[in-house]
């Protein structure tokens, strides 16, 4: 197989990539970029002063601004590594990640985006709770943007452990867990020195630097097949086939069977397709329920901001998207599937081995710190927004019933930040193997079953009730959860994160969209019909109206 | 911040009942619902193809570049487009609306 591919594709390099690389040079080059954005966090950071500050960075940021935010929030290891690995190896069903987390944007720009970043001031409770009855509510959406972030943040530790596996040479799992440990710390001092200000700077340098680094692996992959897509994709089903067969054919019809089935959907999901469509479905509606996501609509100053990022992110992600089919099907024809899932992380490592290829160590270095970077910030942002949560919603409103100082609440924050940071990386070791992209596809479940119900109700549904409300917030979660532990992908297959002989599964498909997501929005129907309570009539009116006028939202502090 | 005083005295329920509110919110739902309906519709038309018909959209059309890449290719240009149909709409209809209603709050209009 090896040799085949070396005879297609003469940039590949040989098959034990690992001995080309420099543990020394690539280290450099990350540490120098730890350095320079642990700089700009300590100098955004010297204007944190409020609760409001520390939480939404004072309001202060522009629309172009916060779209490149938002986007580096977005494009997490899972759109990179993860994307990058899934079409390389799976071929036209990685390319679904890439449509179903684009589309996605559109529930979150038409219907949630500038409702909420009008209603709600530092959490995403703030606007589910804001017209029901508040320790309910609030307490099951501060347990959902919790448990939605712990899925995220496994994800993104996954994909660390995975990257300097490859990087260091390193394939035993014990030492990958030690740099994830080391990851994570890196990131609990990001989070407790930089607030939502240096968290924010951190995801904007990153998108830059991220977009412009696949575009130019892009360019240097499409040059490489004279500019033509025809060729790039004939090069991946070259690479796909089947060695004796390309051998002897040398017609450019090949059979289905062999190589162009990389360009058909059902390489992954032929023998199931309701798996297909349950990927599908959470990935679409999961984005406008991300807490995380949501939580950024606070960091402008206005609606018509918060409408201008959204646009801003779907134009970068949306073109990044583009750039990964290339990079993709590139790391497809030039490095090859079985020399992918062979090096160190596995499938996680196609875009750096690309890279490799492309432009050698120095370019595999380059890359590779550009993902650790973002998997740096997404972390840092990721766990900003659960432990805000847990300080705003869970300590100051249910525990402490409101009367608590900001200080105090701050601080409780900062505690959580820790904690969150020490659970991460515990879950980061037991999911590091696993496909990124796929990984963070639960999270898009969880959220999409959970939250989205809720959110898309008490936007637009005005019998809509605090039953309903905590039925599918509650009922999403369990669901999912519940689906998803005794799922093929957590045990009873050999790539499951406990694999064979432990096999205590029976749900057969992988992610459990399909049957939690109906379930948590039948499920708030169905609590809000049952119940007579009389909700706040004064409050609904008023969450209407300030909803869409804007009227009464925190506007921009100057600092 | 010079609403915030203020704040306490609107009432909501008045302003939720003035026309010039209700066109305001008429005008996004009829808006929104609608589009978002139909894009989800093509969206899920297009994985049912693909998880279903995998023959179909392995058709090919040019070379190598077939219906499916294609398809796909197409719910990227279709997200572009509806996010500028969005936002020119919102720009110029919405936000006046909202601004229409937001001053007549601040006024006093509906104490």
């Amino acid at each position: 197989m090896s040799r085949f591919l070396a005879a297609v594709a003469p940039a590949a390099p040989a098959p034990t990539v690992v001995e080309g690389l420099d543990p020394v040079l690539n280290i450099s080059i990350f540490a120098v970029f730890v350095a320079i954005t642990l700089v700009i966090v300590l100098r955004a950071s010297r204007s944190n002063k409020s609760a409001d500050d520390f939480y939404t960075g004072g309001r202060s940021f522009s629309g172009p601004q916060n779209g490149f935010a938002i986007s580096g929030d977005y494009l997490s290891a899972a759109s990179f590594l993860g994307i990058a690995g899934a079409i390389a190896v799976y071929g036209y069903d990685g390319f679904m990640y890439s449509i179903g987390f684009l589309v996605a944007w559109l529930v979150a720009l038409l219907l949630v985006a500038e409702l909420m970043r009008n209603t709600g001031k530092f959490t995403m409770a703030d606007v589910l709770a804001f017209r029901l009855r508040q320790r309910p509510v609030r307490t099951a959406a501060a347990v959902n943007t919790l448990v939605v972030s712990f899925f995220y943040l496994l994800a993104q530790m996954a994909g660390a452990g995975g990257l300097v596996a490859l990087l260091l040479g390193i394939s035993d799992k014990t030492q990958q867990g030690f740099v994830i440990a080391i990851v994570g710390l890196l990131m609990i001092v990001y989070v407790l020195v930089g607030g939502m200000k240096g968290t924010t700077w951190v995801q904007i340098i990153k998108a830059f630097l991220l977009i412009g680094g696949a575009l130019v692996m892009s360019i240097m992959v499409l040059s490489h097949f004279g500019f033509s897509f025809n060729s790039l994709f004939d090069g991946a089903v070259k690479a796909a086939a089947h060695p004796e067969i390309a051998a002897t054919d040398t017609t450019p019809m090949v059979p289905a069977s062999d190589g162009s089935s990389i360009l058909s959907p059902g390489l992954k999901y032929g023998a199931n397709p309701l798996d297909f469509i349950s990927l599908a479905l959470a990935l679409v509606l999961g984005t406008a329920g991300l807490p995380h996501v949501l939580t950024r609509f606070y960091t402008v100053p206005s609606a018509r901001e918060a409408r201008r990022s959204v646009v801003w992110s779907i134009w970068l992600i949306g073109i990044f998207y583009v750039f990964t089919l290339v990079l993709g099907y590139g790391a497809a024809a030039l490095v090859g599937k079985g020399t992918i899932l062979g090096a160190p992380g596995g499938v996680n490592s196609a875009a750096p081995l690309l890279a490799n290829a492309l432009g050698g160590p120095w370019l595999l270095g380059i890359i590779s710190a550009v993902a650790f970077a973002t998997i740096l910030a997404v972390v840092a942002g990721l766990t900003m927004t659960a432990s805000t949560s847990f300080a705003h919603d869970i300590y100051a409103s249910v525990i402490k019933k409101g009367s608590v100082s900001q200080k105090d609440e701050v601080r409780v924050a900062r505690i959580t930040v820790v904690v969150i940071g020490l659970v991460a990386i515990v879950g980061g070791i037991v999911a590091n193997g696993q496909n990124i992209a796929f990984l963070v596809a639960l999270a898009f479940a969880v959220a999409a079953s959970a939250n989205l119900p809720t959110i898309i109700f008490s936007l637009y549904w005005k019998r809509f009730n605090t039953q309903g409300a905590v039925w599918s917030m509650v009922g999403g979660l369990i669901s999912a959860i519940v689906l998803i532990v005794f799922s093929p992908a957590v045990s009873g297959t050999a790539k499951s994160m406990f694999p064979l002989p432990v096999d205590f599964h029976w749900f057969p498909l992988e992610n459990p969209g399909i049957v939690s997501i109906p379930l948590g929005f039948l499920l708030a129907v169905v609590g809000t019909l049952v119940s007579n309570k009389k909700e706040d009539a004064k409050k609904a009116s008023e969450m209407t109206v300030r909803a869409y006028t804007g009227y009464g939202a925190e506007e921009a502090t100057s600092h | 911040m010079a609403t915030s005083s203020s704040k306490n005295d609107v009432n909501w329920g008045e302003v939720e009942k003035s026309e010039d509110f209700k066109t305001l919110k008429n005008e996004h739902r009829s808006f929104v619902l609608p589009l978002s309906a139909a894009f989800l519709v093509w969206y899920f038309a297009y994985v049912l193809l693909a998880a279903y018909v995998p023959k179909l959209m392995s058709t090919p059309v040019f070379g190598n570049i077939n219906l499916g890449l294609i398809l796909g290719i197409s719910q990227f240009i279709t997200t572009w487009a509806i996010t500028m149909w969005y936002v020119n709409r919102a720009n110029k209809v919405h936000d006046p609306l909202a601004k229409k209603v937001y001053a007549q709050i601040e006024n006093g209009d509906h104490k």
